[in-house]
């Protein structure tokens, strides 16, 4: 029996880029290059692996997004994934983590699945909560953070490295995983992999394909409101000396007018 | 006064520091209530009511040890159901933001998550998060439900408030979930009896430019000198050279300390999005043009080889 894999991946502001938000308070999302989350890179490859050790298995890369959302799916299927679901709305705009649960949880179920895997956290929003949101919705276990993950007659084993211990954890499909960027990188998409992702299926669902209600989402139905965003002051320069062999002493000149020694 | 549930970080009933800022600024919005579960819950309530929790409520059972989340999610809920608290919070670590989120869902509310600051509002307690990579601070607020906040660390100063802290067993049902994955085993990891990354007033932290895991002790020498947690750049970590569990930055720790020190760190964004908030910040790098730089207080260009050392030893002088 084929094992199905929903793999979610987020579309998201380049880091590298000037991010800024909009006059509505959500992520401007024009003015700066979109990509596929850099750490969702090593969830498709987590679920690329956990597929070439099963029998039998198919990848369907999920994303919650604007128009441009499908280029993070583009490039999950780029690099193995069979399918895509892009699930894209106008109502969805300034959706927060738990409305974004909902949708996502809402199509991993119309998709069908035996494991969802996440990546560690979004690199704009940085929650890292989405997959335990998306377990407790879903009915099934979590087994997040993991570092090395596999799964075998139905059952996922992984260890997650915390502040105070290592851990090794074990659920019985289905689940919903989470790996972070210790897990292994991410294979590079290769030219045949591109050119094959470009015949790969993408859907396309709205909210009513979901039935869910335009005022469970969007910036009306957030469950969260942000009231302002400031820029932080960029900080005034400081003091930057060139060792002549003195670099250290200076250093420390420096740290005791600061009462630090 | 309103009541604000505050869940309790400890290991072995020590309550880690987090959890003892929590109670400030849950004293902001209303009237501690801690909960504190598995083993050695009930050794916080001194600590917990000497920072100003008016009860704590405890549980024990094998099940918090043994199962991942969901059953601290369930005691949790309970405790909830309980109080009908004002508020939520729970010290951002991992686990903590995890158990939050499920809470969040289950009672039909918001989250916010990694706050730094927090303060009571006409319409309920307002957070302060900063956002991307630390460049904004934005002010945010819970609208539907009870707001569930977490709090990251070095977010408010501990204050001592005696307060009555009486022990109430809390009553907790696991549900059929609370089983679900299993912890088939833990290797608790060795203290360097250096002070906690995240909780540190002074962090030292080596990259790329430290070049092997032996030249370390140039970083760690420096640490010890000021008492000080050390941390890692990824780049550092990637090598081998350090371990994970030290890398600052956005898939790292996240740091706020009074002081950081970088040497041979460039300054990637990931890296900053750990270490922006310091208050004071201080880099050694031979490359004039490294990035950091436009963030440090305090830098100089030169070999981390030559400097670290020299400052080590003008520190240890000067305190004698
Ligand atoms: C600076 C900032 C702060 C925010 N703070 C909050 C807040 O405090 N509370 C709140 O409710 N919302 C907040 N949001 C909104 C929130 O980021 C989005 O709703 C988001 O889609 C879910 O949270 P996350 O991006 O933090 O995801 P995380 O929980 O960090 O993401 C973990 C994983 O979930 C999956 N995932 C997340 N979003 C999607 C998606 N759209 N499509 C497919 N997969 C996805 C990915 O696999 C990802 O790796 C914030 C946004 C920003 C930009
Ligand atoms: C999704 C994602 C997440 C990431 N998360 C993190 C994270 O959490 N933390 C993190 O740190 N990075 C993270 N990174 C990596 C980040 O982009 C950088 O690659 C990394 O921070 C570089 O580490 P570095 O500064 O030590 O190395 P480099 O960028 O190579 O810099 C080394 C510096 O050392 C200096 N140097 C060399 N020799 C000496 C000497 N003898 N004396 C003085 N200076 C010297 C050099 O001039 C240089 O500036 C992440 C990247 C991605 C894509």
């Amino acid at each position: 029996m084929s094992l199905r894999i929903v793999v979610t991946v987020k579309y998201v502001p380049d880091a590298t880029g000037d991010r800024h938000f909009a006059d509505d308070l959500t992520v401007d999302r024009d003015d700066v290059d979109g990509l596929l989350s850099e750490l969702d890179e090593y969830a498709v490859e987590q679920a690329l692996q956990i597929a070439e050790d099963a029998d039998d298995a198919e990848i369907t890369v999920l994303t919650v997004g604007p128009e441009d959302a499908k280029d993070a799916l583009r490039k999950a299927l780029s690099m193995g994934a069979d399918k895509a679901i892009h699930v894209e709305d106008d109502d969805l705009h300034g959706t927060d983590a738990i409305g974004t649960s909902l949708v996502l949880a809402k199509a991993i179920e119309k998709a069908g699945f035996d494991l969802v895997v996440s990546g560690m956290a979004s690199t704009d929003g940085t929650a890292g909560i989405v997959p335990a949101l998306l377990a407790e919705r879903l009915g099934v276990p979590q087994v997040t953070l993991l570092s090395e993950v596999s799964v075998e007659d139905g059952v996922v084993k992984g260890r997650r490295d915390g502040d105070s211990a290592s851990e090794q954890l074990e659920a019985s499909l289905p689940a919903v995983v989470s790996v972070t960027d210790q897990s292994g990188e991410a294979r590079y998409p290769s030219f045949k992999g591109i050119m094959v992702a470009k015949k790969k299926p993408v859907q396309s669902w709205d909210l009513s394909d979901l039935d869910i209600e335009a005022d469970e989402v969007g910036l009306g139905g957030s469950w969260t409101k942000v009231d302002s965003a400031t820029e932080r002051p960029a900080r005034t320069a400081g003091t930057i000396v060139k060792d002549e062999g003195e670099g250290g002493k200076q250093l420390a000149e420096f740290l005791a007018g600061q009462k630090f020694i | 006064m309103a009541e604000v549930l505050v869940y309790v970080d400890h290991v072995d009933g020590a309550v880690r520091k987090p959890t003892l800022e929590l109670l400030t600024l849950a004293r902001r919005i209303g009237e501690p209530v801690a909960v504190a579960l598995g083993s050695g819950a009930e050794n916080t309530a001194a600590a917990l009511a000497e920072h100003g929790a008016v009860k704590v409520l405890t549980h024990d059972a094998a099940e918090y040890a043994d199962y991942l989340v969901v059953p601290k999610v369930d005691a949790l809920q309970a405790a909830y159901e309980a109080v009908s608290p004002a508020a939520v919070l729970v010290p951002s670590s991992a686990e903590g933001k995890e158990i939050a989120a499920r809470l969040a869902v289950r009672i039909g509310s918001g989250i916010i998550t990694d706050a730094t600051d927090l303060e009571a509002g006409d319409e309920g307690p307002v957070a302060t998060q900063s956002a991307f990579a630390a460049s904004f601070t934005t002010k945010s607020r819970v609208a539907k439900g009870t707001p569930v906040i977490t709090v990251k660390p070095n977010s408010a100063a501990v204050e001592a408030a005696p307060a009555a802290g009486a022990v109430e067993a809390l009553a907790v049902a696991f549900s059929d979930k609370a089983t679900g994955t299993k912890v088939t085993a833990r290797t608790p990891r060795e203290s360097t009896g250096r002070p906690e990354l995240t909780e540190a007033a002074i962090v030292v932290s080596g990259g790329r430019g430290v070049n092997g895991a032996e030249n370390f002790s140039i970083i760690e020498n420096l640490a010890d000198s000021l008492g000080a947690a050390v941390g890692a750049s990824r780049a550092a970590v990637d090598a081998g050279w350090y371990p994970h569990t030290n890398q600052v930055g956005q898939t790292g720790k996240s740091v706020s300390p009074q002081l950081y020190i970088a040497s041979g760190i460039s300054g990637a964004i990931q890296h900053r999005a750990g270490m922006q908030t310091s208050k004071t910040i201080v880099a050694i790098n031979k490359d004039a043009e490294a990035p950091i730089f436009d963030l440090v207080d305090y830098g100089v260009v030169g070999d981390l080889f030559d400097v670290v050392p020299q400052l080590t030893e003008e520190i240890k002088t000067r305190k004698g």
